[in-house]
């Protein structure tokens, strides 16, 4: 295994290979076409701002799942980590607007502390991520079930809802800035920085080969742990952003761990971690989301889209797997 | 390694996804012949449709102050045989307590309870939690119990007839309330006019108030549960006649964000929607926001009974209707139980008002106090313990 000669090389360079940005530009820039085609008003500013703004929320989840995909592992908790969060935010803020942010604080918290229960029983425990993250996806259903008695109690204060529904109006060119489309890009930032300093690319190294990482000095259970704590963080603010956009629900974060690395996959990520970048998951995400637009423009039914996600995972997986074992 | 992982991915994804046994198959929707809706639903029964816009037009005999014991075409059955002397011991297997609507309309029954202590010294309650087998054995170890009266209101159907006819062949009254069975066993049936009373109502009212040959988007929950497919069928019938164009139908999961981004593709790929149609209310909300945050007029749309609807109908001021499925059925059953055990006549079917707030008698049930998700068809202000056991 080359990785660890890999290693230091400047992401420019790894961008070029295998798991690059390329392909999912290309596909990118493909269905732009195909939309600006059907429906040319789509990509009008205020139209295409708040595309960008509903589609936050899921380009966010992405990124968390890339953290631990490329580190090697899955994070199936983060879809019911949202319904969780969703509902525990509006019986807890129960339309009071004074407590929008401390709110706001816990959640963070807990999205947090639940992706460490994750990392620490995968790495520590040494149970399959798969398994663990099933588990904690099961248990926060049952929870939330428990605890609300089945129906979401309380409400959202608008002053929590903004962030998810509000936006910057009177923009020059652009017309109205979405909040959540702001959020996006401050935690975009952050995870390219991220992923451009060295816990980015112990990161990466883990994912490709945990033993020589390991040989290699890298703690490789802490650094699982943290990319499971990221997971947990990017699911917070998703349900901040997703709860914002509609309100109180049962089914807030209904099957988004399957969007989330769908669009990771499809990103060019490979499932078993050690290839890709964080910006092409993101890509991935909004490629998904830009997708189901098209469909809805040519009147195909919204019932199809699991289908497609469906045939995306095993189309990019398998194209992965040829290109890797043929190397 | 990885093509496991996939697989199995996708397996997890059928079992996470919402129940809808029938799976997607629903999506025959939009494109059919005629006015966009598609074929009739398979639950379609017209002679059933006829009775129930009948009954929308008759007057219920009984207090006109006390809807839940008001009964439309009554035809009474004797019940001289259960006399019995009280107090009494009431037993209740509940189907679910799932949703706001079970939650509101059980509290509203235990508020009943309550109202009538003199007269009941034990109610008991089990909560089948969904399951139909829960509910089979709940329903046959509460015959071990000593119950002097068994209120039952189904899972299912199908499933859960038999059991309610073993209930019936111990000898004691069994009162089944808001779904069905197939037996005529029970002393009586309790339930509202039906779907198709409510799908007509807010269909009508839509078609009525948009401009004539608009287009109309129809949300749904989910496909093949019998309540919502009557709704539905009645309102099909009504945009037919009307000849609107139904630019889709579409099923939402009762989730407001996927409601939220329907009704954003619509507006995205038709420019204006006429009207909206949903065949229950908890996404209405949704509905109203995804026009009101793509700065488009909220077209002529019904919800339910649900406050939060309420609300932003009254403040938005929304050219609006709220069928109901009214939550005050759940005090009904206490109410029969105790007459049947006086050996006092009942109606069977015991058949309710399913009243529809308008513009008119909004302000009547629109109460800031109470939570959003409350429903305020709960005829439960004058119960015990009101308003705080409904927060």
């Amino acid at each position: 295994m080359q990785i660890v000669q890999r290693r230091p090389l400047p992401l420019r360079r790894v961008r070029l290979r295998p798991g690059g940005v390329l392909p999912i530009l290309a596909i990118l820039a493909v269905l732009l076409v195909l939309v600006g085609i059907r429906q040319p008003s789509f990509l009008d500013p205020p139209s295409l701002m708040s595309f960008l703004g509903r589609s936050a929320p899921v380009i966010l989840l992405a990124a968390g799942q890339y953290f631990v995909i490329v580190s090697g592992e899955f994070d199936l908790s983060v879809g019911s980590l949202v319904t969780a969060q969703v509902v525990v935010a509006a019986r807890l803020i129960d339309s009071d607007p004074a407590r929008t942010w401390p709110v706001v604080l816990l959640l963070l918290a807990f999205g947090a502390l639940v992706g460490l229960v994750n990392g620490l029983i995968t790495t520590r425990l040494r149970v399959p991520s798969f398994i663990t993250t099933l588990g904690m996806f099961l248990i926060l259903v049952g929870a939330v079930y428990l605890w609300s008695d089945g129906a979401p109690k309380g409400g959202l204060s608008e002053e929590f809802r903004r962030f998810g529904r509000r936006a910057i109006e009177d923009v020059p060119l652009l017309g109205r800035v979405p909040y959540a489309l702001l959020v996006l890009v401050v935690v975009a930032v952050l995870a390219v920085a991220l992923m451009r300093s060295d816990f980015g690319r112990t990161l990466v190294a883990v994912g490709d080969n945990p033993r020589t990482a390991q040989l290699s000095g890298v703690r490789v259970w802490r650094t699982r742990t943290v990319a499971f704590i990221l997971s947990g963080l990017a699911a917070a603010v998703a349900a901040i952003l997703l709860g914002g956009y509609s309100g109180v629900s049962f089914q807030a974060g209904a099957g988004l761990e399957f969007g989330a690395i769908t669009a990771v996959v499809l990103g060019g990520v490979a499932l078993g971690g050690g290839r890709g970048s964080v910006v092409g998951a993101m890509l991935g995400a909004l490629t998904l989301e830009l997708l189901f637009a098209l469909m809805n423009f040519y009147g195909v039914s919204g019932a199809l889209r699991s289908t497609v996600q469906g045939a995306i995972i095993l189309l990019a997986v398998a194209v992965s797997a040829t290109r890797s074992s043929s190397r | 390694m990885a093509a496991l992982a996939a697989v199995t991915l996708l397996s997890l994804t059928a079992c996470a996804t919402d129940e809808p046994g029938a799976g997607p198959s629903g999506g025959s929707s939009s494109s059919a012949a005629g006015s966009g809706t598609g074929e009739q639903s398979k639950f379609f029964v017209q002679a059933d449709y006829d009775a129930e816009l009948a009954l929308l037009g008759a007057t219920p005999t009984g207090p006109a102050d006390k809807p839940w014991e008001q009964m439309l075409n009554p035809t009474m059955v004797d019940t001289a045989t259960f006399r019995k002397a009280g107090p009494h011991k009431i037993c209740f297997s509940n189907a679910a307590l799932n949703n706001p609507w079970r939650q509101v309309g059980f509290k509203t029954m235990q508020a009943e309870v309550e109202a009538q202590k003199s007269r009941i010294k034990e109610f008991v309650h089990v909560d089948a939690e969904g399951k139909d087998q829960k509910q089979i054995a709940d329903i046959n170890d509460l015959l071990g119990k000593g119950c002097d009266a068994l209120i039952v209101s189904p899972n299912t159907t199908a499933t859960l007839t038999p059991a309610v006819e073993a209930a019936c062949k111990a000898g004691l009254p069994v009162i089944v309330f808001d779904r069905g069975v197939n037996t005529k066993c029970p002393v009586t049936f309790i339930n509202p006019i039906g779907g198709y009373g409510f799908g007509h109502a807010g269909a009508e009212f839509v078609s009525q108030k948009m401009k004539p040959g608009g287009k109309v988007l129809a949300l749904r929950i989910l496909p093949g549960v019998d309540v919502l497919e009557t709704r539905w069928s009645a309102a099909k019938v009504a945009f037919d006649k009307a000849k609107v164009d139904v630019v889709g139908v579409e099923f939402t999961d009762g989730d407001p964000a996927k409601t939220k981004k329907i009704v954003d593709d619509y507006l995205q790929r038709y420019g204006t929607i006429d009207g909206v149609w949903m065949d229950a209310g908890a996404v209405a909300v949704a509905a109203v926001e995804a026009f009101q945050d793509a700065g488009k007029p909220v077209p002529p749309i019904n919800g339910e009974d649900q406050l939060d609807f309420l609300k932003v109908w009254k403040d938005k001021n929304l050219t609006a209707i709220a069928p109901t499925y009214p939550t005050y059925q759940w005090r009904t059953p206490i109410i029969a139980a105790l007459r049947i055990l006086d050996g006092q006549q009942v109606p069977s079917p015991w058949k309710l008002p399913q009243p529809t707030i308008t513009q008119d008698n909004l302000d009547r049930y629109l109460d800031a106090d109470m939570p959003p998700l409350h429903y305020a068809m709960c005829g439960c202000t004058d119960l015990p313990g009101y308003p705080q056991r409904w927060k």
